[in-house]
Order: structure tokens, then sequence, then C-alpha cells
């Protein structure tokens, strides 16, 4: 991937909002619509996101990163999702274990994995869901056993973004007493991928099962504390998982909004542009402020994420809530203001309103979002 | 050690579960508040509160069970502090 993206000179690298719109505009944009319908992204895309320095710009530059608050992280996530959301859920999952491998990682995890992943030379996935087991994480049955001073990883892990392409996986699995996170490399030996093709939304974002049978890691596989705190790093990896799924869902109120703006612009019923008619004026008044409402949440999470403050795991589920719900509503709302036009392949509200839906079943569903929530209402008096 | 470390942790804690009625030596873990949540916005907490990082043999629990228990981390990790 290195010497592919090596050819794509003309592509600048993304430091901010500005210029990752510019990239977004100019190489997805354009295409997310055919990447939906052929059902994957292709890899010239994913070398020039290299050649940009997009997948992990958050790590620090010792191991080749940029070193990128994740402030503008966020933003540089949300214009992803704006043009894409297969992509964005690509990044993400590459963000999450990126994260936990800078967070949790021993120094020589970091020095294996770290700067392969800062520059996408090594794609990453993660992998906690299982066929039997999705919102309730503890009900996994995946498992490692300790042998000869390494582990044996058995179990199948269903619906993982980016399973088709990843080459390294973040499994989560069952230890004696516990649930660790191991580093599974693609290629060893025991692990089988199987595409789930067809799914409603984020359709490119190369989603596979991804099956397991008596791979043998080693002792270096296991990231992070064991023992009480090792539900931390899955707690910790979420976080920031959920966090990118709420800027993409920004990101998916955005393109609703510039979509809508421009047709209801341009369409005239009985003589009225739809602009003009209060019916539609509301839906686009709505859009407006919930884009910006949503977008302040995001980025007062990632505020605190850069201030190391714990408040900001709660803002985050708050942010990712009201993001998504939000993405859910105006997408719908974007293809019945775009009426027949909306239900085809010639404007991009469509999928939009497919993969909204996916925002709020991700990263914890709008339930499970509003069980957290609620749970911590009292935290709120003041 | 130094009371100040122990009160600002308890403050945390209290902040997290207002109801609760916990004192320094009360083991958090007992009392049932520590579900993985918890635990990270604790540990952030700590971290970011006396400018330590704490490496992952320390996260323990038995280094956390109990606000007393917590300040003798910071007071290890941050020897300044003592
Ligand atoms: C496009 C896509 C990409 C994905 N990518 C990944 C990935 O990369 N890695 C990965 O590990 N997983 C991935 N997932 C799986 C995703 O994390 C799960 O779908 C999600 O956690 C929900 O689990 P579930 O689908 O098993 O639903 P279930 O847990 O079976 O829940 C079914 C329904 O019950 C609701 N529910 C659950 N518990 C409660 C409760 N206590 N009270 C009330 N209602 C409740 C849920 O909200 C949901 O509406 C992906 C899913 C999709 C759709």
């Amino acid at each position: 991937m290195a010497i592919l993206a090596e050819s794509a000179p003309d592509t600048l690298r993304v430091t901010d909002r500005k210029s990752a719109r510019a990239f977004v505009d100019t190489h997805i944009v354009p295409y997310a619509d055919a990447y939906d319908r052929q059902g994957r992204v292709p890899e010239e895309l994913l070398e020039r996101m290299t050649a940009a320095g997009l997948w992990a710009p958050f790590l620090p530059p010792e191991v080749g990163g940029a070193g990128m608050d994740l402030v503008t992280l966020g933003e540089v996530h949300e214009e992803v999702g704006r043009g894409c959301s297969s992509v964005r859920s690509l990044l993400t999952v590459h963000t999450m274990v990126s994260w936990a491998v800078q967070r949790w990682g021993s120094p020589a995890q970091r020095e294996q994995w770290a700067p392969a992943l800062s520059r996408g030379d090594v794609l990453a996935a993660f992998c906690l869901s299982e066929p039997g087991a999705g919102s309730d994480a503890s009900g996994i049955s995946s498992n490692v056993v300790a042998k000869n001073g390494g582990w044996v990883l058995n179990g199948v892990k269903k619906w993982i973004t980016n399973g088709q392409r990843a080459d390294l996986f973040l499994v989560f699995a069952r230890t004696a007493t516990s649930i660790g996170a191991f580093l599974v490399p693609r290629n060893s030996p025991g692990v089988d991928v199987a595409p789930i093709e067809d799914m409603l939304g984020t359709r490119a974002s190369m989603i596979a099962e991804v099956s397991f049978r008596d791979v043998v890691l080693g002792p270096d596989a296991l990231l992070g504390p064991s023992g009480f705190t090792a539900g931390m790093v899955l707690t910790g990896t979420l976080d920031l998982g959920r966090y990118s799924v709420a800027t993409g869902s920004v990101g998916i109120i955005q393109a609703a909004l510039e979509a809508c703006a421009a047709y209801a612009s341009r369409r005239t019923v009985g003589g009225t542009l739809l602009k003009e008619l209060p019916l539609i004026q509301a839906k686009l008044s709505d859009m407006v402020t919930d884009a910006r409402a949503a977008r302040l949440l995001v980025a007062e999470a990632g505020r605190l994420k850069d201030a190391g403050e714990a408040s900001t795991i709660m803002a985050t589920w708050v942010a990712k809530y009201f993001a998504s719900t939000a993405a859910a509503r105006h997408a719908s709302e974007a293809v019945q203001i775009h009426g027949a036009n909306g239900c085809g392949h010639d404007y991009p509200v469509a999928r939009l309103y497919r993969d909204a839906k996916v925002m709020e079943i991700i990263e914890g569903s709008n339930e499970i979002q509003r069980i957290t929530i609620a749970g911590q209402a009292e935290r709120e008096i003041i | 050690m130094s009371g100040s470390t122990k009160d600002q942790i308890l403050d945390f804690v209290r902040s997290r579960y207002p109801q609760a009625e916990i004192d320094e030596s009360q083991d958090i873990f007992a009392l049932g508040f520590v579900n993985s949540l918890f635990a990270m916005e604790l540990v952030m907490f700590i971290e970011k509160t006396f400018a330590i990082a704490i490496p992952n043999d320390e996260l323990k629990i038995d280094n956390f069970r109990t606000a007393n228990t917590m300040a003798e981390l910071v007071g290890r990790l941050s020897p300044a502090r003592v």
C-alpha cells in the first residue's frame, strides 16, 4: 500500500476540517453512490487516504502520527461522514484499534503496530459482536485458553466492519477470569473471513464474519491490563468509536441539509420553489438547528477528551445519541423533500437514509444509549 | 498521605453517586459502584487531577478499592507529593 500511495503525489495531506473537506469533495463525494452500489471502497481510495495521512493522525509523531487533537479529528471524521458513511466506518474501526494500541499497548506492542497503523500500511478492524451477543458484551462466547506461555483463540465474530479487508483484528474474548483484548493478524492460521453482502446501510464498509479456530497467539497478543480493568480497554475503545460515529452522524445531517437546500432551491411545485413552502422550510430549519446542536455536542465531547476529563465519556454518549437520532430523522425528511427523486439513484439522500439507520444501532444502540444516559441522570442535578 | 488527595477522590466518587454515603476506607467495589464506565472515569480523573500516568501493572483492583488505597497509589506515582 505504501508504494502505491507514493503514486498519488497529488493528494494533499489532511490536517484540519478545511483540507478534509477538500479531500472529501474531490475524492469521495463524486464516487460515494458507486461505492454503495458496488458494496466496497476501492483500493485506490484507501491508498489516497494513506497518502493524505487520514488513517490515524491523532497518534504521536514518534510513531508517525501528526499528534492531531481529538476536536480536529472529530471535524475530519465529520467531513468524511458527510461524503460517505462507509468510508467513515473504515476510519472509525481503524481509529479504535490504533487508539487502543497507543493507550494500552506495551512499548513492544506499540513499536510493532503503531507506525504501520499510523501510515495505514496495516488496516485494523474491531471484533466484539458475535452471532449471539451484540449489546450485551458480557455475553460473548469467544474464548482464549492460556497455552505454552501464549494463547489459543476460538470463536466467531459477526458484523465486522472492514473485516473483508483488514490486516489486523482486535478481538475481545473470554479469558479464565474476565474479558481480554487480543491483537490477531489476519494471516494467522485458523482465521477465516466470510464477507457479509447486501447490508441495509454502510454497504461499502466491507463487513464480514470472522472465525477463529484454534488460532495460536503469542503472549504479546494480549493488549492492556488483565483483571478488573480489562473492561476499561473495551470501554475506552468503544468511547472513541462512539465519538467517531457521532461525528459521522453530524456529517450525515450536514449532507442531508446541503442536498435539500440545493434541491429546494431548484425544484418547483405548482410554480412555487420548494424552499418557499412553509412545511419544507420547517424541515430545513430543523436540519440547520440540529446540525449545529449536534456539532457543538460533539465538539464538547472532543474538547473534554483533549483535556483528559473523565466527563468526556458521558458527553460522548449524549453527543452520539443526539447526533444519530437527528441524522436518522433528517435523512428521512431529506428523502421526503426529494419525493420520488429521493428514492432513486440520482440523488444521495436514499443512501444517507439507509446509512443513518445504521448509526442508531452501532456503538451502542438507541436503547442502550438511553439506558446509559438515564442511569447517570442524577449527575445532572445542579 | 495528603488529606486533600483522599478528599478530592471522595468528592469525585460522590459527584458520580450523589446518594452514596462513603468514607475513605470503604471498599467501592463491595458497595457495588464500579462498572467499567466508572472504572474508566476514575482512572481518567486520577491521572488528570494528580498529573500522573498509571501504568498497566498498577491497574489492579486492590489499588482502587478505597480512597485510601487510591491516595497511596497517587503518592507512589508522584513521589514529590508525599
Ligand atoms: C453496519 C454495521 C456495522 C457493524 N460493525 C461492527 C464492528 O465493526 N465490530 C463489531 O464488533 N460489531 C459491529 N456491528 C455490530 C453492532 O455493534 C451491534 O449490531 C450492536 O451492538 C447491537 O447488537 P445486536 O445487533 O446484536 O442487537 P441486540 O443486542 O440483539 O439488540 C436487539 C435490539 O434490542 C435492543 N436492546 C438490547 N438490550 C436492551 C435493553 N437492555 N433494553 C431495551 N432494549 C434493548 C437493542 O437496542 C436492539 O434494538 C456492526 C453492526 C452494523 C449494523
